[in-house]
């Protein structure tokens, strides 16, 4: 095991390990933070886009001129329009920036319009005329993979293939699509900047990912497109895709107008990617002591009509498609299928969500087989540093105290929890004595960072100055506290309790990456330790001092340069931060893909009223490895929501389709968890020294939603003694679900 | 569509609005009054991000016409404690119950008006009167605590 000695924090007002308040806490209370779509520039005019109402159809012809005619309309513009590449895609261009002969799901962009005001400019996009001629969609990922429509295969042998034994667990399991569903929908506003480029100010969570499709799309050269960070109301995956940003930059090179559009919630559900549906085969083959032999595996994802990160979110789910258990023989087929339904592509958690409903349901399964508890054959296979992985073969060299999670998990009292909310909700729809009560457990686990060889880096810059440090960086803040914790960070590395964060646009810093597979913390937090420790040894280093400090640099406990002083000179660093190098995986899988994993255990109370199908999540307690905790409150509060969301997979939240069209684009209809839906959440944090993020910190946003799905599934079986082998667990599969 | 003039009490001040006879309340706040604290997350009156005091009653603002505002009195976030910060404000502040950011102002709105019918809500109370509010960032917790900590804290 390769421990890290790491830095110590420099114990200042703010510093890391405690929990400062949110410097945009105040703002945001007031209604004075500016969002995406509380943006406005003089002369703006209002964007809205014309989209297919079928999931598959050739055009036959589009008629701009009825839209056109309309008083106050600015511009119609088509396919033909695009200036530059006519396609995008967040790993390969393959999604057209407007249709131009075919469209390949429902509410794919065919055309857009920019107007007066956002009245006329649905007006004008309804009066677009498309004739399109129906095809017969392709929506089932089986049938798409017989036809060869993939994204990608993946293939995992590890070990003997030929091992048996006498305990065989087989399931097949399902996972609906789920939404991100963040409360602000897709906005922005672009502005020329009268010199034929623009400053673009939208919703994202990877601004130099955007710049980068939106330059080849426009055909502009990269220095004529600024893309702004601006506020977000949540991400969780939804944002890494480009979606109205081309949209609007075309509109306002067009019209010489700054363009705002802002998505309504029915347009921002065909608008953005979702969480990849999946359906999955597995056998386990375990000795009679509960050893896990061998696990077989086959993962079918459905990427939808464009390929986004499907080719990234099967690996994932392939790469953990054991859990974190130790085994030597696997065998894994996966495919990432490409259909006529809406493209699918990042959400927290990235692929090891849906598998883990599966393992951890094989796991229960194992565990009654063998008549064990749950938890101690979990123990009996718990993957641990110094292991490698069972999947990839990777030595795990980073700190992975399963162990300590599952031991920890199962010390937590079990208290009664709360029940003055019945399932049903707070009215008069099960009584007491009908309710029934489980409590379930399961782990999960996923890497942290990007893996299989992408060259994953953060830059960021820290000034010191008479407003004191600023850190500058094009990391997005999307409401996890990032803006929180990079101040922290720089405190603990420059020495001074005065530092805030302030967003720069793409032409101003190198990128941050994305703000997604749980790493900003560890990469530009990175980044910002780097820069701020550098920064403090050239100071103290041109003064000849030995501490910096609010007051200025000191020497043998004198101030010898006061920081006013200090201050009139400029001080600066940038660092470009790169977490330890990946490798692409061989023709078997086999190789060092990642960079690091977290883990964290679930442990799920819940009420269920079994003839009328409703469930009452009462509680989850949860243990989660962290590295080190930089800031115990934000993390709580990743943990809470994280919950939350993996609750909303287990009993609500789900996109219904019927051939290829989404029957549940309002918030009327997919369901997400209510403030009466929320479980008392109690949480112990693993804290161990070893990760290569800064102080040993790993990243935290995605564990709370990995295993608490499958916890509170496998609380609701034990309640119900159904078989329950598809989330979300509708009320019809408690009350008539095969047992 | 048709233009309408409304005249209504804003945040304490006279206002008057030019405002389409299709538009909403919240589109009359945002578009023509330049109010943002009122956002829009759904337009259908689930999730209660645009919420707003109307005649004392907490509403979403997509769901009243914006002609209907005539005479009434409207109170927005920005108007719920005027200058100064509202005790909801800070106790949601200090308990970390802010995330995004998006629902916050609606849950301001929902909170301020619960305390004021009753200076001490239990937590049942509080998850009531949250019910039509949607966070997807907190899991409710922080919130929850935060505004429990008001309620037993708070001298009034």
């Amino acid at each position: 095991m390769t421990t890290r000695t790491h830095r110590r924090a420099i114990q200042v007002e703010g510093t890391v390990g405690e929990s400062p308040l949110r410097p945009d806490g105040i703002a945001k209370l007031q209604g004075k933070f500016a969002y995406a779509q509380d943006l406005e520039s003089e002369g703006m005019l209002w964007g809205a886009t014309v989209r297919s109402p079928h999931a598959s159809a050739t055009i036959e012809s589009i008629d701009i001129g009825p839209a056109l005619s309309i008083g106050g309309v600015h511009a119609v513009l088509t396919a033909s329009d695009v200036p530059g590449r006519p396609s995008f895609g967040l790993e390969h261009p393959d999604q057209p920036v407007l249709a131009g002969d075919k469209v390949s799901f429902w509410g794919e962009p065919v055309a857009i319009v920019a107007a007066e005001d956002p009245d006329t400019a649905r007006l004008a996009a309804a009066a677009v005329k498309v004739v399109y001629r129906e095809q017969v969609p392709l929506t089932d990922p089986e049938e798409a993979d017989l036809r060869d429509e993939v994204f990608r295969r993946m293939r995992i042998r590890r070990g003997d293939q030929d091992v048996s034994g006498p305990v065989v667990v087989e399931g097949y399991y399902e996972v609906g699509m789920q939404d991100q569903a963040p409360l602000g929908p897709e906005a922005g506003l672009a502005i020329p900047d009268g010199q034929g480029g623009i400053d673009l100010y939208a919703t994202s969570q990877f601004v130099h990912v955007d710049h980068e499709q939106i330059v080849a799309s426009l055909g502009l050269p990269p220095e004529a497109v600024r893309s702004h960070p601006t506020g977000i109301g949540g991400a969780f995956g939804a944002r890494e895709d480009v979606n109205l940003h081309i949209h609007l930059c075309m509109l306002a090179l067009h019209t010489r107008r700054p363009v705002k559009m802002v998505y309504r919630r029915s347009e921002s559900f065909a608008g953005h990617v979702h969480r990849h549906p999946a359906r999955m085969w597995y056998r386990h083959t375990a000795d009679a002591e509960g050893r896990l032999l061998r696990v077989e595996a086959r993962v079918v994802i459905d990427g939808g009509a464009y390929a986004s990160t499907t080719a990234a979110v099967l690996a994932n789910a392939c790469y953990f498609v054991v859990g974190p258990y130790r085994c030597d023989s696997v065998s894994v087929d996966g495919v990432g299928t490409r259909t006529n339904n809406p493209p699918c592509g990042a959400m927290r958690g990235f692929g090891a969500v849906q598998v883990c409903f599966a393992y951890e349901a094989q796991m229960d399964r194992l565990a009654e087989a063998l008549d064990m508890d749950p938890l101690e054959l979990r123990r009996r296979n718990v993957l641990a540093t110094g292991d490698v992985m069972p999947t990839t073969g990777q030595l795990i060299t980073t700190p992975l105290p399963t162990a300590e999670v599952i031991e920890t998990l199962r010390a937590m009292p079990l208290s009664d929890g709360d029940q003055s909310v019945l399932p049903g909700g707070s009215g008069l729809t099960s009584e007491l004595r009908d309710v029934v009560r489980g409590v379930g457990y399961a782990l999960g686990i996923k890497n942290l960072g990007f893996a299989e060889g992408f060259d994953d880096y953060a830059q960021a810059r820290v000034r010191l100055t008479s407003e004191g440090a600023i850190v500058e960086t094009a990391a997005i803040e999307v409401g996890q506290g990032l803006v929180t914790v990079l101040a922290q960070i720089a405190r603990a590395g420059l020495g001074v309790s005065k530092a805030e964060v302030r967003h720069v646009d793409t032409s101003r810093i190198d990128s941050a990456g994305s703000t997604s597979a749980s790493r900003q913390t560890q990469v530009s937090g990175g980044a910002t330790l780097e820069a701020s420790t550098r920064l403090r040894e050239r100071i103290l280093g041109h003064h000849h001092g030995d501490d910096l400090t609010d007051e200025g640099v000191w020497r043998s406990g004198a101030l010898v340069v006061p920081m006013e002083e200090l201050t009139r000179e400029a001080w600066e660093e940038t660092v470009t931060f790169r977490h330890p190098p990946t490798e692409a995986p061989n023709a078997d899988g086999q190789g060092a893909v990642h960079a690091d994993f977290a883990v964290a255990g679930h442990r799920a109370v819940v009420d269920v009223d079994p003839e009328l199908g409703m469930v009452k999540v009462v509680r989850v307690d949860t243990v989660q490895d962290v590295g080190r905790a930089l800031n115990p409150g934000s993390i709580r509060g990743q943990i809470e929501g994280g919950i939350m969301q993996g609750v909303g997979l287990a009993i609500m939240e789900e996109l219904v389709m019927e051939n290829g069209v989404i029957r549940n684009p309002n918030f009327t209809d997919y369901l997400l968890p209510t403030i009466l839906d929320a479980p008392d959440v109690e949480a112990v944090l693993i804290e161990e020294d070893g990760s290569w993020g800064p102080f040993g910190a790993k990243g935290v946003g995605e564990p709370p939603t990995i295993s608490s799905t499958a916890a509170v599934a496998a609380a609701i079986r034990i309640a119900t003694g159904r078989q329950l082998n598809r989330v979300p667990i509708r009320p019809q599969d408690i009350s008539m679900g095969d047992r | 569509m048709s233009a309408l003039i409304v005249e209504f009490t804003l945040n304490g001040s006279p206002a008057t609005a030019r405002v389409m006879s299709s538009g909403s309340a919240l589109d009359a706040l945002r578009d023509e009054l330049g109010l943002f604290g009122a956002k829009s997350g759904c337009e259908q009156g689930e999730c209660g991000s645009c919420s707003i005091l109307l005649d004392g009653a907490v509403v979403c603002s997509c769901l009243v016409m914006a002609g209907d505002l005539q005479g009434l009195v409207v109170v927005t976030v920005e108007g719920v404690a005027g200058d100064e910060i509202h005790p909801v404000q800070t106790a949601m502040h200090e308990g970390g119950a802010v995330q995004c950011g998006f629902c916050t102002p609606g849950i301001v709105v929902a909170a301020v008006d619960l305390f004021e019918r009753i200076p001490h809500p239990t937590g049942e109370e509080i998850k009531e009167a949250l019910a039509g509010n949607i966070c997807r960032c907190t899991g409710y917790g922080a919130i929850v605590r935060a505004l429990q900590e008001l309620s037993a804290g708070s001298g009034t």
